[in-house]
Order: structure tokens, then C-alpha cells, then sequence
């Protein structure tokens, strides 16, 4: 269908001769050069403007020194930049680590929830059980009672660190959420795959395996990876365990220097992390829309 | 049908309710092998319910349900092995949208049955070149017109060598053109001598390629007959309604 009417076009636009196309061609270019022109140049125009009053208004007012000097230091940022970039090193390894385990718990929790039968009622009790609680406690706390009540015990065989507690905390309550993500994909495969894959002969684990748990995780990559951006900041969390990682590292130095510009440090290194994921987030969502809305006509 | 024949399928007074609604309410079936047959009747009547019933996708509360002189329903019989033995193609296709058409017909073989990849593989491209789909293994389902993705779900239920195929309103979702290619091929099974139980609206098909069918009124089988007898004289008052609201539509 689409080969006819392109050649339809085509002939068409032979029978009316090449130089009134040309023309055609010339007016319409121009015309669309002029709209795409103007809106861009409002739109920076008009940003120029604010940010420049913004800007001015803060830098006006008489206080404006005594918060570049307590916050944007230019010294007080070199001095602290090694130290403060150390730690942060140390986040994103946890944050790594975190993430795959966060992954699998998550999706071995969400199978679990979803096992039909009553055979199964233990391990969809445990599934439950565990969601709710990890879920309903808030991170920081969670965080509290295992990294510092574990070690406390001084249990032969657990590891004492603050930091294994720390980042199992995270896991925790982060698979928790992500189960749920999971499970909401699992839902979203509608039930008739379960069906053909059953009817030829799979065992309910696995129809599950090949046939609805690569479309369920399919359908909520972009979930999982606002999952992701998030998870890079609560790391940040784990300090409160007195591990070094960026912020520790940048309070130590704050409360040495008494200047906040090591604090900023940190979030900028926090930044450049997370707005290029943000960004990759956004960018796979549109991708994925168009995939669907493709599919869908 | 003699006597002393085992009939490949047989439902024996079964019984099955979603909730408070009874959906089939005593059953009673025979196919015997190489036999065709048609279950006819207006939406909702029972017919899909009680194809899935055979697949085991359903759980019947009362009655047996027999393949092979085995009781198939009975606590214990694994569901698995049974339907290794079945096909079964859906009115909606229900190809797996994230595989290729190779690699859904090649899945049962390889994950259920245990066939080799190379071997599945093989097999499956020797019948999709005789189901006109040859050129068509390497892509994806959303790719295949309607009649073209149908074919594919036949080839998938063919593959593990099916004693029995059951059809579950196949031609449904279908633009009309594309319904006599899916017919046709059915057509070709039933000449192989293929033994199949069809839910069917296309009622020219069932009258031409049936040994008997059946018409299924809420839940009951009311009237059944060769296919020559049943749309000709039908016996019962609702099935002379049925047929003649069929006709009115210019479905006959």
C-alpha cells in the first residue's frame, strides 16, 4: 500500500515539471526555516533574560558575598575536591553493587509472589511478609537497626562493617519497592501468553521464564531505571553510619573549615551522576513509547 | 463411530462454573480419531470453555474428561505430558510478541519436549516452508498480517506432533480476506486425517470439513448430527433460531 502512493507522488510531481517544484520547494523551505527560527529565539531570549535577573538580583543584594564565601569558595572547592571525590568513588561502588542485588532479590521476591497454587502459599507469604515490612519501614531506619544493631551483636561469622549492613539495608528496602515494579510488569503480560505457553507442554516456571517475564521486564525498564537515578542518591544515606563516603567526607570537612562550599562539592558530584541517568531515562521512555504506539497501529 | 473403538477424546458429564455461573453443564462428547468435529452456537455459549477444559487450562468441577482411554482429569496426571500431546490455537494467535516466528514454534519442542535446537530448528523451518511461511521465520510477530500470524500459531501447536488440535474460534479476529487462508489450511489438516475439535462461527467450513457437529446453547450441547442433517432440518427450536439468524447474516 505504501509503494503506491509514494509512486503516485512521484509521477505526479513529473507531470508538473521540475522548475515549478523547485519554487515549491524553495517557498516551502523558507517558510519552515522562519518557524523553526522564531520560537527558538524566544525561547533563549526569554531564558537569557531571566536567569540574567535572577542572577543580578542575587548578586545585588548585600548579602551575596557572605554566601559565595560560606558556599562557592573557589579555594575551599580545590581544597576539598580530593577528598570529597574519594568518597564518592566509594558511593558509586556501593550504588553498583546495591543495584544487582537490588535486581535480583527484586525479581526472585515478585516470581515468588506470583507462584500459583496452594502449594506455594509459604513462599507467597514470605514474598508478602517481606514487601510489607521493607516497605513500610522508612530507609533511614532501616538503616539505623542493621548498621549499627547488627555489629553490636558481634556475632561470630557476620561481618561488622558498617558499610555490608549499610548497603544490605539499602537492598532491602529497595527490593522491596522494586518487587513491586517487577510484579506490576508481571500483571501487565496479559494472561493468554501464560495460556499458549502452558498449552504447549511448559511447566508453570517455565512459561514464566520464556514467555512473560521477558515482556513483564521489558514493559517497566524505564520504572526500574527511575529506580536507578534514586538509588545513586540514597547512598548518600549510608553516612549516617559514619561511613566516608562523599557527604561524611564533606561534613568532616565543613566541620573543620566551617565553610559549606565541601557540601557543594558533593552535590555537584551527586549531579553529574544522576542528570546524565535522568537523561538516559527520559530518552529510553520516549524510545520505548514509540516502539508501542508503532506496534500498536 | 463402532463400538470397539477407543475414542480418542471423550467428556463424560463435565461440569464447569466461573463463579456462580455454570458454564458447562453435563457434558457429553466423543472424537474419535481422524474425526472432525464442530461445536456451533451463539457467544458465550460454552464452546471456548469447553476446548479450554480439554487442554487442561481449565479445571472441570464434576465429570471426566478421557484422551486415549486415560481419565486426563483425575488428581495426580500430569497436566504437562498431557498437553505435549494437544494443540491448541487461540482466536487471538497468542504469539510470544518478543520471539521470532522460529523461535515460537520452536519453543514448545525445545523446552518441553527437549529436542535440540538445531534439530527443533529444522523441523520448524521445513513446516513453515509447507504452511507458505517459509520466508517468513526470522521475523516478528507485529511484522505478519492477521492470517499470516494465525498460520504461524497453527505451525507452533503442530510442532509437537499433536494427537488431537483443538481450534478456539480461529477466523475471529480476522479481516474477512484473510479467513480463507486460515480455513484452507485447516481444511489441509482435516484431509491429513488430523483428529480436531473446532469452535467455530464459520459455518460454510463446519458444514463442508465436519463428520459431525454439535450445537451448544447455554452451557448444554442441545442438537447434534452430521453436518448435512443438522443445518438442514435442525431439530431443536433454538437451533433453528441460530441457524436462521446465521443465514439472515449471510454467514451460510
Amino acid at each position: 500500500m505504501g509503494d503506491s502512493s509514494e509512486s503516485g507522488i512521484e509521477s505526479g510531481g513529473a507531470g508538473s515539471g521540475p522548475p515549478h517544484l523547485i519554487g515549491r520547494f524553495s517557498r516551502l523551505r523558507s517558510e519552515l526555516g522562519k518557524d523553526d527560527a522564531r520560537p527558538a529565539l524566544i525561547g533563549f531570549a526569554s531564558t537569557l533574560a531571566f536567569f540574567g535577573v535572577v542572577i543580578w538580583a542575587v548578586a545585588a543584594s548585600g548579602n551575596w558575598p557572605r554566601v559565595q564565601r560560606s558556599f562557592f569558595s573557589a579555594e575551599a572547592f580545590r581544597n576539598a575536591w580530593p577528598d570529597v571525590l574519594g568518597g564518592f568513588w566509594l558511593d558509586l561502588q556501593m550504588w553498583v553493587v546495591a543495584e544487582i542485588l537490588i535486581l535480583a532479590l527484586a525479581l526472585l521476591l515478585a516470581v515468588l509472589r506470583t507462584l500459583r497454587g496452594p502449594a506455594f502459599l509459604p513462599l507467597r507469604v514470605v514474598s508478602i511478609v517481606f514487601i510489607d515490612i521493607f516497605r513500610g519501614v522508612p530507609l533511614l531506619l532501616v538503616i539505623f537497626l542493621l548498621g549499627f544493631g547488627v555489629p553490636a551483636l558481634q556475632i561470630p561469622g557476620l561481618p561488622n562493617s558498617a558499610l555490608v549492613w549499610g548497603v544490605v539495608a539499602l537492598v532491602l528496602s529497595y527490593a522491596a519497592y522494586t518487587a513491586e515494579v517487577y510484579r506490576a510488569g508481571i500483571d501487565s503480560v496479559n494472561e493468554s501468553q501464560r495460556s499458549a505457553a502452558r498449552s504447549l507442554g511448559l511447566t508453570q516456571w517455565q512459561a514464566l521464564r520464556y514467555a512473560v517475564l521477558p515482556q513483564a521486564v521489558r514493559n517497566v525498564v524505564p520504572a526500574l531505571l527511575n529506580g536507578l537515578v534514586s538509588l545513586q542518591k540514597d547512598v548518600a544515606l549510608i553516612s549516617v553510619l559514619g561511613v566516608r563516603e562523599a557527604v561524611r567526607e564533606a561534613d568532616i570537612i565543613r566541620a573543620r573549615t566551617f565553610n559549606f562550599t565541601s557540601l557543594v562539592v558533593a552535590a555537584v558530584l551527586f549531579l553529574l551522576a544522576s542528570v546524565p541517568l535522568a537523561r538516559l531515562a527520559d530518552w529510553y521512555s520516549a524510545r520505548d513509547r514509540a516502539r508501542r504506539s508503532q506496534s500498536a497501529t | 463411530m463402532s463400538k470397539d473403538v477407543i475414542p480418542q477424546i471423550t467428556l463424560d458429564n463435565v461440569h464447569k462454573r466461573f463463579g456462580k455461573r455454570e458454564v458447562l453443564i453435563g457434558i457429553d462428547l466423543e472424537v474419535a480419531e481422524h474425526e472432525v468435529i464442530c461445536l456451533i452456537g451463539p457467544s458465550g455459549c460454552g464452546k471456548s470453555t469447553l476446548l479450554r477444559c480439554v487442554n487442561l487450562l481449565e479445571r472441570i468441577e464434576k465429570g471426566r474428561i478421557l484422551f486415549g482411554g486415560i481419565d486426563i482429569t483425575a488428581p495426580g496426571v500430569n497436566e504437562n505430558d498431557i498437553r505435549k500431546r494437544m494443540g491448541i490455537v487461540f482466536q487471538a494467535f497468542n504469539l510470544f510478541p518478543h520471539m521470532t516466528v522460529l523461535e515460537n514454534i520452536t519453543l514448545g519442542p525445545r523446552r518441553a519436549h527437549g529436542i535440540a535446537k538445531v534439530e527443533a530448528e529444522a523441523r520448524g523451518r521445513d513446516l513453515l516452508d509447507g504452511f507458505g511461511l517459509g520466508d517468513k521465520a526470522d521475523e516478528y510477530p507485529d511484522r505478519l498480517s492477521g492470517g499470516q500470524q494465525q498460520r504461524a500459531a497453527i505451525v507452533r501447536s503442530l510442532m509437537g506432533d499433536p494427537e488431537v488440535l483443538l481450534f478456539d474460534e480461529v477466523t475471529s479476529a480476522l479481516d474477512p480476506e484473510l479467513v480463507g487462508e486460515v480455513l484452507g489450511v485447516i481444511r489441509g489438516l482435516a484431509e491429513r486425517g488430523m483428529t480436531m475439535i473446532l469452535a467455530t462461527h464459520e459455518m460454510g467450513f463446519a458444514r463442508d470439513v465436519a463428520n459431525r457437529v454439535h450445537f451448544m446453547h447455554e452451557g448444554k450441547i442441545l442438537e447434534s448430527g452430521p453436518p448435512a442433517e443438522l443445518f438442514k432440518s435442525p431439530k431443536a427450536e433454538r437451533t433453528q433460531q441460530f441457524l436462521k439468524r446465521v443465514i439472515e447474516a449471510g454467514r451460510l
